[in-house]
């Protein structure tokens, strides 16, 4: 007998089939994952997901027995008040005898199935068609660090670069073709000499001589391993993308935003992070909030406490260009901003705000998204509501810049969809 | 005989394990208590044991591939694999303790989640009492190559990782789609092919290859088709397609068999493809036949052998009634009309009939002697369950071996399902006059060739469009299912790259009774 312990044997090798199937699945199993994020709250996005899709797609099919046709016998357990021709009203599902019979072995018949995304592949799909404004031109254009990569063998290089795999098959090449003595083969003619000399051959004992003679020179002349044939791995620079990105969270959070519409803001943001953290290695998120005064918050006092006074906007986008100037030098950091309000602002500001906007902020930011969020009931949206001050002055700005977008959100319904709108990869080229 | 007694006394007085947790050392020294009893009282036979250890997640990975340790990758795997996970962690099902391989050396996986005694139960239950049945059964001598057959699922896995690679995951995919919806109707049942080693089947694969490259001439393709003459006379006609039929050792019930051999699309590779996964499907039908019988061997091997270890005091008071719990949430067979019926339980049954023939060897009654004169009060119950383990099957063994005293245990009773009648009838119940009855019917229920149906490749139209036709021989008007069967066929025309069809021909009167048909969706 033998044990052999195999628990720590490479896990996961079901993966491979796992993926096989999510892939066969894909059109159905994506079509579950929007259903799914419709009832699903932004905050347990994080989390796996128990999706179900209908069997059609993924089903095994097999020549079998159709139920309720021809005669069958079947012999069951458990008779308690039966005897012989005694007579039995069909089970109403039309299946012999009661309970289960022999088909659907392993519950295939069933319409529906249902299993378990992990996160990735959760948000894999979610994310699947979405893609970040401007993402590569950005980190190529900005990169500041190189990183090494292998490219391939050279001829030269330092000994601890040696490849030795690579020096000795082109060695081995070089000293078959020009027909290099083996060890043995010469071991063999020494051999072959010695024995012709003991038999006292000498027409013999001299062939084996020049043979062994030529064969010596040969091995004098052909070196093992020559210059020639020594390679090194190669290694290029690259220069290495920023992974790091912050994220500005910026709200109105003066007495017209009710709490209502600060919860959808939460929502888009709590997105746009998880979004931005698959992307990139590390996120920064700053929190500004504004009435007439703007200030750097942490995320309890951003969301939960609350504030009065008028609105001035300007004072936010100052104030992130302050905390950018300070804390986040442009080669090191990705920029990204989403600003959520009602759209109030005092008049004289708009003006101010585009010209922070145009001049400032759109230069540095890699995308910058505004969501206006607005009261809600569902007989206001759809109908025309009136333009807001801010949606007025920033849609100007959108139209020039490809970076800038604006979205209107009503109802948490409409949450995904706008951020599928906002980032969808084709958005990119129009 | 003084010594032995001495040495049980000896071992008697320490358990061998005490508490839930285990070692290596322990279950070495478990192993051998029952080694010693299995060989030396019981009397088995078994291949070599390896015992590996494995985690609830492999258990998983293992359950997915069909219990099989090396598998080539697709995608019904890892459906199987996301479902059972979730009815796993979910807490609906809980995993098996072990899975035997039928190798040889016979390879268990037990899961470290195990309490010392499970590990012992399962080491009774699979490494002796499966393990038995793998090597004496006649089924799997005749059927399965034990020595082989790891060697080949790991060519199996390679090389269908190979043709992934050349020829893309869709290609492949679509064969194997193609070949797993055949796979009942992929085993031969009366012939056995002879065997080939590993390195004979990579040798022949290579070799096809090569020699496919090597005489590759783009001419042939150039040839033009040569014209079928339609004016010879019908009994010409006739005699030519009788002809034909027989050199392609028509009708065939190996539908995979034939695809293989004599599909005329199918590239090297893909007909490769088809001959692994019916040969994996072979490997699995004496499995099939004989479930019942295995499962009722092992439980039966564990019973013992727990008990005696427990009569030794090699087993704790406590170890023993936890084994008593499972071993009786295994073998519970629930009522037909109990919401936990899914059909008989081949462990209750299996467990219960070798039980019985036990009993009927050392006390039978007169009943008994009636029903078994050739076994009953033989003595011999060890012997007698051997020799029914290695010759029979689920089907004759219940023919042979169910006892009026079973019948009555499990008040089985038969019912008939007319799909004309309003009610269903029963026609036996656990009586005099009914014990044949019910014995005869419940033999044909554990008889596969009943259970799957009887579909075979009645002909091929050589002479026109290539038509592919099967047929499937209905008995008692039972039908297949259309829309399972239509998917089926769309397999069967991808395989064969024309069309297919299918006729549903009545037993009796020979009455075709419905026709499916289907045509290759692509280029196969």
């Amino acid at each position: 007998m033998n044990i052999v312990d195999r628990r720590l044997n490479p896990k996961g090798k079901s993966l491979g089939n796992r993926q096989r199937f999510l892939t066969r699945a894909r059109a159905e199993v994506k079509g579950a994952v929007q259903e799914a994020t419709r009832r699903r709250k932004v905050g347990d996005l994080d989390g796996a997901e128990k999706i179900s899709i209908p069997a059609k797609g993924i089903a095994e099919p097999n020549f079998r027995y159709s139920r309720g046709t021809g005669k069958r016998e079947m012999v069951v357990p458990g008779n308690r008040e039966f005897i012989t021709g005694d007579k039995i009203p069909r089970p109403p599902n039309g299946e012999g005898g009661g309970g289960r019979g022999e088909a659907a072995p392993d519950g295939e018949g069933d319409d529906a199935f249902e299993f378990v995304l992990s996160k990735e592949e959760f948000l894999d799909l979610f994310f699947d068609d979405l893609e970040l404004p401007d993402l590569v031109g950005k980190q190529l254009k900005d990169a500041s660090t190189m990183k090494l990569s292998r490219a391939g063998f050279t001829v030269s290089g330092s000994p601890s670069n040696l490849n030795v795999g690579r020096t000795m098959r082109h060695s081995m090449a070089r000293r078959i073709s020009l027909n290099r003595p083996r060890r043995a083969d010469v071991e063999a003619l020494e051999r072959d000499l010695a024995e012709s000399e003991a038999a006292g051959d000498t027409e013999a004992a001299a062939r084996a001589k020049l043979a062994l003679d030529q064969a010596l020179r040969r091995l004098k002349l052909i070196p093992y391993v020559d210059p020639v044939d020594v390679r090194y791995n190669r290694f290029e620079k690259i220069p290495k993308p920023n992974t790091q990105a912050v994220m500005f969270c910026l709200m109105d959070v003066s007495g017209s935003m009710s709490e209502r519409m600060k919860d959808l803001a939460k929502r888009f943001f709590m997105l746009l992070h998880v979004f931005l953290g698959r992307r990139y290695r590390q996120v920064d998120v700053v929190f500004v909030r504004h009435t007439s005064v703007a200030k750097e918050v942490d995320e309890e006092t951003f969301f939960y406490s609350t504030e009065t006074g008028g609105t001035v906007v300007s004072t936010a986008l100052e104030e992130m260009i302050k905390i950018v100037r300070e804390r986040y030098p442009l080669e090191a950091w990705n920029i990204y901003a989403a600003q959520a309000s009602d759209g109030d602002n005092i008049d004289s500001d708009s003006a101010r705000c585009i010209a922070l906007l145009k001049d400032h902020i759109l230069p540095i930011t890699q995308y910058f998204a505004y969501v206006e969020v607005g009261a809600g009931s569902a007989g206001l949206y759809g109908s025309a509501r009136p333009e807001s001050v801010l949606w007025t002055s920033y849609r100007e700005v959108a139209s020039s810049h490809h970076n800038f977008a604006i979205m209107r959100v009503d109802d948490p319904a409409q949450i995904f969809p706008v951020f599928h709108e906002l980032f969808a990869k084709d958005r990119q080229r129009a | 005989m003084n010594a032995n007694d001495d040495v049980s006394a000896l071992i008697s007085a320490k358990p061998l394990f005490d508490g839930a947790d285990w070692d290596a050392e322990t279950i070495k020294r478990a192993y051998d208590a029952i080694e010693d009893i299995a060989l030396g009282e019981l009397g088995l036979d078994i291949y070599p044991n390896q015992i590996e250890i494995i985690t609830s997640e492999q258990m998983l990975d293992a359950y997915a591939s069909i219990g099989l340790p090396i598998m080539y990758r697709h995608w019904s795997f890892g459906k199987r694999f996301v479902r059972d996970e979730i009815l796993y962690r979910k807490g609906f099902q809980g995993l098996a303790y072990e899975i035997v391989i039928n190798s040889n050396p016979c390879i268990s996986y037990i899961m470290e989640e195990n309490s010392m005694t499970m590990q012992t139960l399962v080491l009774a239950h699979a490494a002796f009492g499966h393990n038995h049945f793998f090597k004496n059964n006649y089924l799997f001598r005749q059927w399965t190559d034990a020595d082989g057959i790891l060697d080949y699922l790991a060519f199996a896995r390679d090389y269908i990782a190979r043709c992934e690679e050349q020829h893309g995951h869709e290609a492949v995919e679509r064969v194997l789609d193609a070949a797993h919806a055949l796979m009942d109707h992929g085993v031969n049942r009366y012939a056995r092919q002879p065997k080939n080693s590993l390195a004979q089947e990579k040798r022949r694969a290579e070799e096809r290859r090569l020699y496919e490259q090597q005489t590759y001439n783009d001419l042939w393709r150039t040839l033009p088709v040569s014209e079928i003459p339609v004016d010879i006379p019908a009994e010409a006609r006739a005699a030519r397609e009788a002809d034909n039929r027989r050199k392609l050792g028509l009708p065939e019930e190996n539908l995979l068999l034939f695809i293989e051999k004599q599909s005329p699309k199918l590239e090297g590779w893909q007909r490769e493809i088809v001959r692994i996964v019916r040969k994996l499907a072979q490997y699995f039908y004496p499995q099939k036949q004989t479930r019942m019988m295995n499962e009722g061997c092992a439980t039966f091997v564990h019973y013992e052998i727990m008990h005696r270890l427990h009569d030794r005091g090699l087993l704790t008071e406590g170890a023993m009634l936890e084994f008593l719990q499972s071993h009786t949430n295994v073998v519970a067979q629930p009522e037909f009309d109990s919401p936990r019926y899914s059909g008989i339980n081949p462990y209750a049954l299996g467990f219960a009939m070798m039980q019985d023939i036990k009993r009927i060897c050392i006390e039978p009654t007169e009943e008994d002697r009636r029903f078994f004169p050739g076994v009953a009060g033989n003595g011999d119950p060890y012997g007698t369950l051997r020799d029914g383990w290695a010759n029979y099957r689920d089907e004759s063994f219940i023919l042979q071996f169910l006892s009026p005293n079973l019948i009555r245990k499990f008040r089985l009773f038969k019912v008939t399902d007319e799909a004309e009648e309003p009610t269903l009838s029963v026609d036996a119940i656990h009586d005099e006059g009914g014990y044949q009855e019910i014995r005869r019917a419940l033999s044909r229920q554990f008889d596969l060739s009943r259970r799957e149906p009887d579909i075979q490749i009645a002909d091929v139209d050589l002479a026109g469009d290539r038509c592919l036709i099967l047929k499937h021989t209905v008995y008692d008007g039972v039908m297949l299912e259309e829309k399972t069967c239509s998917a089926v066929l769309r397999h069967v025309a991808t395989l064969w790259a024309y069309n297919v069809r299918l006729l549903e021909v009545d037993a009796v009167s020979d009455s075709v009774l419905r026709t499916y048909e289907a045509s290759p969706d692509g280029d196969a």
